[in-house]
Parts: C-alpha cells; sequence; structure tokens
C-alpha cells in the first residue's frame, strides 16, 4: 500500500481525539446523553480508522486479535460481576443503592462500572466483528 | 388530509417497512436480502422513536425550567434494538461470506441449482 | 437467597458464556458447560419445588419495583417450561463431548460451547422473565447463537440453512418487535402482568387488533407452525448433531410458551375468542399434522424426516392451544414436555448413527440396526412414542389431546390426530424398515454399537419415555396445575 500523506497527518490528528470523545461519552453518560455502548463504537472508530490508514499489521500490533477475544468476554464479566457483588451484598441482582455509602454514591458507582463493562464489550466487539471480516483471505 | 399530515411518521414508516420486507422476499442476491432487512428494521425503529417523541418536550434531562419531557422508553428499548441489529446483520454478513467460499456465488438461484438448498 | 434461583438460572449460563469462550482448547470448556448446565438443572427443579409449595416467584432486578423495572415473574408455567429446557440442556452436554470432538473442528470447540450456553441463557431468560421487551431481547440472543451453532454443521448446506433461518427469524422477532411497540402505545407498560390489567380497557382499538396479530404472526414464525415452517427442516438437518438434540427438544418449545403467556396471560380471554386467533390455530394445527407428516414419509434423509415430524408435532400442540379449554391447553403442555423426550431421544439415537458412519441417508444406514442394537432400540422405542402407542409417553399426550378434541365435539380434529399417528406409523416404519430388514451393504460390516457416552444419555430420554407413560401423575399434575395458571376454562 503506498502510503497517503494527508491521510497519514489527519488520521494522526483524529484518532486522539476520536478516543478523548469516546472517554468523554464514556464517563460523562451519568450526567448526560452517553454510555457504553455508544462509547465503546467510537472508540473502536478509532481503532478502526488508524487500520484502514496505516493498514491491518500495523493495527493487529496495537491490539491483538487475542487480546481482543479477551477484552470482550471481561467486559461481560465486569458486568455481571456487578451483579453478583450486589447479590453478595444482600441486596437484588444490579442493585446499586448497596455498592455506595449513600444510595446515590452507590447508584453512580453501579452504573459507572455496568457501562465501563458495556463499553469494553461493544468495543472489543465491533474490533473483532472489523479484524474478521477484513482480515478474511489474506493469508 | 389532516389524517395524512398528522400521521406522516407512520407513512413514513409504513412505507419503509413494506420496502424493507418487498426486497428481502423478491431479491435473490443475499447482500440485497440482508439490506432489505436492515430496511426493514430500521423502520421500527423508526416507529418506536416517532412513538415517544412529546411535542415541545425537551431532551430527558432534568433541568431546572424544563416541565415538558419526550418519553426516554422507547429510546433506550431502540438502543437495545439496534445492537440485536448489529449481531444480525454481522451474522448475516459472515454466513454470505462463508457461503461465496464454498458455493462460488451469492445469488439464490445459481445456489439452489448447485445442490437445492436455499 | 430462595428468590434468587429464578435469577441465578440467566445469571450464571450468562457468566460461564464469555468465560468458556477465552478457556483453553481440550476438555475443559466442554465441562465448565456440562457443570453449568447440571447446576441450572437442579436450579430449575428447586425453583419448580418453590413455586408448586410457596405460590408465585417475583424477583425485581435493580431493585426497581415492577411495572417500571424489569421484573422476573415465575409462576407454574415458566417453572415448568424452564425446567425441561434445563433438563434437556443437562442431558445433552455428556452426550456432547464425542459427538462435537468429531464434527467440530478443534478450534472453534471452545466457541461452540459459548454459542450453546448463550442460547441456554436465552431460552432461560424468555421463561424467567416477565417483561415483555425482554422477551424479545431474549429470544434474539437464543436465536442469534443457534444461528450461528446451524453454520457450524459439516456439510455447507448448513450455510445456507442457517442464513435463511437468520432471515426468517429476524423477520419474525422484528413482527414481535412491531407488536410489542402498538401495544406498548396504547398501555404505556412492558410488564407483562401490568398489560394485563390495563389491555381490558383498550381492547377495542384497531391498534391493539394490529399489535395482537404481529406479535402471533412473529412467534408463529418463531415457533414453525405450518406455513410458516420453511426454515425448520433443513436447519435441524443441517445443524451438528448436538445442535439438532438440543434445538429440536428446546427452542420451538420456549416458543409455544411465548405464545399461551400473550394469548391466555397478556390478553384478556375475550379478545382472543373475539378475534379468529382460535380458529386458526386449529386449520395450522390441522394442515402442519397432515402435510408435515405425509412430507416426512418420502424423506431420504433420517435427520430431515425427524424434522418434518417436529413439524407436525408442533401442529399437535397449535391444536391444543386452539381449543383454548383447559384440557386442550394441558395436553399442549404435556405434548411439550413429551415431544421434547422422545425428539431428544430421536435426534440423539440418528446422532449416534451419524457418529459411526458419518451420515444418515436412508440407503447408507441399511441393516445398520443389527450392528448397533441399543441405538436401534432407542429408535424404535422413540418411535413408537411419536406413534403414541400405549405405555409410552407419546400416548399420554394423544390421549389427552383427542379428549379435548372430543370435548368440544370437533370431530375433524379427532380425525386428524388419529390419522396423523397412522402417518407415523408409516414414516417410522420406514426408518425402521431400512436399518433393520435391508441386508447390509458389505462397507458397513465393521460397524460397531456407538461409545458408552452417546448411548447413556439418549437411554436416560427413552427410559423418560417409558416412565412418563407409565407415571403420569407428573407430567399430567404439572401441566394442569399450569394450564390454571393460566387461567384457561374448559367452555
Amino acid at each position: 500500500m503506498k502510503p497517503n500523506l494527508i491521510l497519514h497527518v489527519v488520521a494522526k490528528f483524529l484518532i486522539p481525539l476520536i478516543i478523548l470523545f469516546a472517554l468523554y461519552v464514556q464517563f460523562h453518560g451519568d450526567f448526560g446523553p452517553g454510555g457504553g455502548f455508544q462509547a465503546g463504537v467510537i472508540f473502536s472508530a478509532a481503532l478502526i480508522l488508524y487500520s484502514l490508514v496505516f493498514g491491518l499489521d500495523a493495527a493487529e500490533q496495537i491490539i491483538p486479535p487475542q487480546w481482543l477475544r479477551i477484552l470482550a468476554a471481561l467486559g461481560v464479566v465486569i458486568y455481571a460481576g456487578v451483579g453478583v457483588i450486589t447479590l453478595l451484598l444482600g441486596g437484588n441482582y444490579l442493585d446499586y443503592s448497596l455498592l455506595g455509602s449513600s444510595q446515590i454514591a452507590g447508584q453512580h458507582l453501579g452504573i459507572l462500572l455496568v457501562e465501563l463493562g458495556v463499553g469494553i464489550t461493544v468495543a472489543a466487539v465491533m474490533l473483532i466483528i472489523f479484524f474478521a471480516f477484513a482480515g478474511r483471505g489474506r493469508t | 388530509m389532516d389524517f395524512f399530515v398528522g400521521h406522516y411518521n407512520y407513512w413514513v414508516v409504513i412505507f419503509l417497512m413494506l420496502v424493507g420486507l418487498y426486497t428481502v422476499i423478491s431479491r435473490g442476491n443475499l447482500i440485497k436480502k440482508i439490506i432489505g432487512l436492515n430496511i426493514f428494521q430500521v423502520s421500527v425503529f423508526f416507529l418506536y422513536i416517532s412513538m415517544g417523541t412529546v411535542e415541545g418536550g425537551a431532551a430527558p434531562i432534568i433541568a431546572e425550567g424544563v416541565k415538558l419531557y419526550s418519553n426516554p422508553l422507547p429510546h433506550v428499548l431502540i438502543l437495545t434494538a439496534i445492537v440485536v441489529g448489529v449481531a444480525t446483520t454481522a451474522l448475516a454478513l459472515a454466513l454470505v461470506v462463508r457461503i461465496k467460499e464454498s458455493y462460488g456465488t451469492i445469488e439464490e438461484d445459481e445456489i439452489h441449482d448447485l445442490d437445492h438448498s436455499l | 437467597m430462595g428468590n434468587n434461583i429464578s435469577l441465578l438460572l440467566v445469571v450464571i449460563p450468562l457468566i460461564a458464556a464469555p468465560v468458556v469462550a477465552v478457556l483453553p482448547r481440550g476438555r475443559l470448556p466442554w465441562a465448565v458447560a456440562l457443570l453449568v448446565t447440571s447446576l441450572c438443572a437442579v436450579l430449575a427443579g428447586m425453583q419448580l419445588w418453590a413455586v408448586l409449595y410457596d405460590g408465585v416467584i417475583s424477583y425485581e432486578l435493580g431493585g426497581w419495583a415492577p411495572p417500571w423495572g424489569i421484573e422476573y415473574r415465575i409462576d407454574a408455567v415458566n417453572a415448568f417450561v424452564a425446567l425441561i429446557v434445563a433438563a434437556i440442556a443437562a442431558i445433552t452436554l455428556p452426550y456432547a463431548l464425542l459427538s462435537v470432538e468429531q464434527e467440530i473442528p478443534e478450534e472453534k470447540i471452545p466457541l461452540f460451547y459459548s454459542a450453546l450456553l448463550l442460547c441456554l441463557t436465552g431460552l432461560l431468560g424468555i421463561t424467567q422473565t416477565g417483561d415483555i421487551f425482554n422477551v424479545f431481547v431474549f429470544l434474539e440472543i437464543s436465536a442469534l447463537s443457534s444461528y450461528a451453532l446451524i453454520s457450524l454443521g459439516r456439510e455447507r448446506q448448513a450455510l445456507t440453512s442457517a442464513y435463511q433461518y437468520l432471515i426468517m427469524g429476524t423477520i419474525g422477532a422484528t413482527f414481535f418487535l412491531i407488536g410489542v411497540g402498538l401495544i406498548y402505545s396504547q398501555t404505556g407498560t412492558l410488564n407483562m402482568q401490568d398489560m394485563a390489567t390495563i389491555l381490558p380497557g383498550v381492547a377495542h382499538l384497531k391498534t391493539v387488533d394490529t399489535g395482537f396479530a404481529f406479535i402471533m404472526i412473529g412467534i408463529a414464525l418463531k415457533l414453525a407452525l405450518f406455513p410458516l415452517h420453511l426454515w425448520l427442516p433443513n436447519a435441524y438437518t443441517y445443524a451438528p448433531s448436538v445442535v439438532t438434540v438440543f434445538l429440536a427438544a428446546t427452542a420451538t418449545k420456549v416458543a409455544v410458551y411465548v405464545m399461551l403467556r400473550i394469548l391466555f396471560t397478556v390478553f384478556p380471554h375475550s379478545f382472543a375468542l373475539a378475534t379468529p386467533a382460535e380458529e386458526l390455530f386449529i386449520m395450522a394445527g390441522i394442515a402442519s399434522i397432515i402435510v408435515a407428516s405425509t412430507y416426512a414419509i418420502y424423506q431420504v434423509d433420517v435427520k430431515k424426516l425427524l424434522a418434518y415430524s417436529s413439524v407436525a408435532q408442533i401442529g399437535y400442540m397449535a391444536l391444543g392451544i386452539g381449543f383454548a379449554s383447559a384440557t386442550g391447553v394441558t395436553a399442549a403442555l404435556i405434548h411439550l414436555f413429551n415431544h421434547a423426550l422422545m425428539k431428544g431421544a430421536l435426534f440423539m439415537a440418528v446422532g449416534a448413527i451419524i457418529y459411526r458412519i458419518g451420515a444418515c441417508r436412508m440407503d447408507q444406514i441399511h441393516g445398520l440396526g443389527r450392528a448397533m442394537p441399543w441405538t436401534f432400540g432407542a429408535i424404535v422405542i422413540g418411535g413408537l412414542s411419536l406413534i403414541g402407542v400405549p405405555g409410552t409417553a407419546g400416548f399420554i399426550s394423544k390421549w389427552y389431546l383427542v379428549s379435548a378434541a372430543l370435548e368440544q365435539e370437533a370431530w375433524i380434529s379427532v380425525a386428524v390426530i388419529l390419522f396423523g399417528s397412522l402417518l407415523a406409523v408409516v414414516y417410522m416404519g420406514k426408518l425402521i424398515e431400512a436399518l433393520y430388514f435391508k441386508p447390509a451393504t458389505d462397507s458397513e460390516k465393521e460397524v460397531t454399537e456407538a461409545p458408552l457416552l452417546l448411548l447413556a444419555p439418549t437411554w436416560v430420554l427413552v427410559f423418560a419415555n417409558i416412565y412418563f407413560g407409565l407415571d403420569t401423575n407428573l407430567t399430567v399434575g404439572l401441566a394442569e396445575t399450569a394450564a390454571a395458571t393460566l387461567g384457561v376454562v374448559n367452555p
């Protein structure tokens, strides 16, 4: 692939911003519109842009596909794990109120953790899908 | 006249729904079927979201001076349905890739000629 | 902790699925899946026990009270269906080890078990939840994982049948979603119990009629009710043996449950009676018994023969629902249980043949019955149960179905049920003839009996077929309680 200077420069400029925006959407999700789904997709968009511009091999060096599989599983486990912790604290499944000192603090922490799990899984799964299609028939 | 203009969102939904369903049924190309399926699903997303709108209502975030909010629940439901739709599309496309690899074609009638399976 | 059972039933396989996906190759994924399914079966049994003795279980997810939060609401009906699903999963897993090692490429085995557990999560979730949108989500979880599972079959037709199932299944699920949306727009609630209290007040609206129709068509597609069954025969035929066993015994059963729940719990009885739904069920049931059984006779592939027979059996359940009487619904629920037993046993036995000779076309299995006597025995007893010979589980369901039809003086239905049994004699007879009475071809001389690990689960189901044919207290009692819970009464 012939490197294209404009694409390289623009991508290098944009990718940090996209990731920053993804993190904003992720962690601001409990005050305004946002959350794990959207953040995960935006985050994976940054990496997909990277692999479109710099090639699949370069992208796979940043995040090896084996990691992605573990990350995708990890996200689900974080989400379900929060539920199990609330169960162990004596409440109902995903009853966040028990997680913090006050009800509001608990709800806050709970939704943050669950959305983190969602975000990790969504980002990882989007990348797995992309790599699976893009890498097919390459070797 | 009011009946048509007042329910314009439903007309859009019905149009998209029929376009999508017709595409799924009438096209022989497996990818076009998936596109039809997506249009069909999106029409349902529209149905839900337009239903949740309250005229003059603000986005459902608590703020001072805002009395009327839109119903956020349909949006949340559709967020889930969109995720389901993405998963379905990804899986369908993956199947089409593998069908192409083992049959060498993605036309329904050609596949049928090969081993009567579609 | 008592109430947490209903929740753990969904959460345990949900957590196990991603964990299994990242486990190393080898037998560890299978062992974890076996542990999880057995645990689920035990929990489902405990849940049924708790429901029968302490009444309805209600579990509020996240501590949000219904109708705002999602509620898991378990009465005798869901507890019964959940037990069927979990128990079949637990019996399928020991069977899976050898069959999967032979049929699935080694690197995909962890993902295979992961998808199987996700499918179980979805199916159990449908039975547990009291929220109608949640039903849609779990329906899609189970459906998506079953498309993936079916596509893992050895032949390339597995891909096209998975694709076909995906298109039809998604249309079905989307129809369901449209229906739910329309009804939500009139009731403002998604909790099924809450919906049931609000719906009588708005039942006269056209929107509700439309929503009802959409939901019914959507589930009928998932249920493979004739003439919406086209995806089923191919999907069951080309799926890996284990997947066929699991799906044939559980997936359509759960769809029947959703149908019952919506017809009898969510909508008021007078509503369903005012629509032509019942007549349509009876007509679809009659048509599927006759047409699908006739198709079954002409199949050369044994799995396809049994798949068409499954469509016919769904017809029997539809008849039971269509009678809309306590006896009819009881019969449908009994058949739901018994059909899981007999089709489970039959597909397992066919899977054992595939394990030995790698195929199951009629002309390839000539004389195999003599080489594999135990497998053959399982097919014979399973077949007798399918026909409805006294002393097997199939007889009990046919008996209740015929009495329900007699109660309503539906003579045509009675005739069709009996005629359907005759057709079953023909197609099972054809299978048994090929297995036992046709001379064996030379190449199959060295075929030996299937390994114990395949035979044992098969025979557990075969014995269950005989046991529940002789001792009917458990099944009939449960089904009657469940029908009473649904609130159907004899007219």
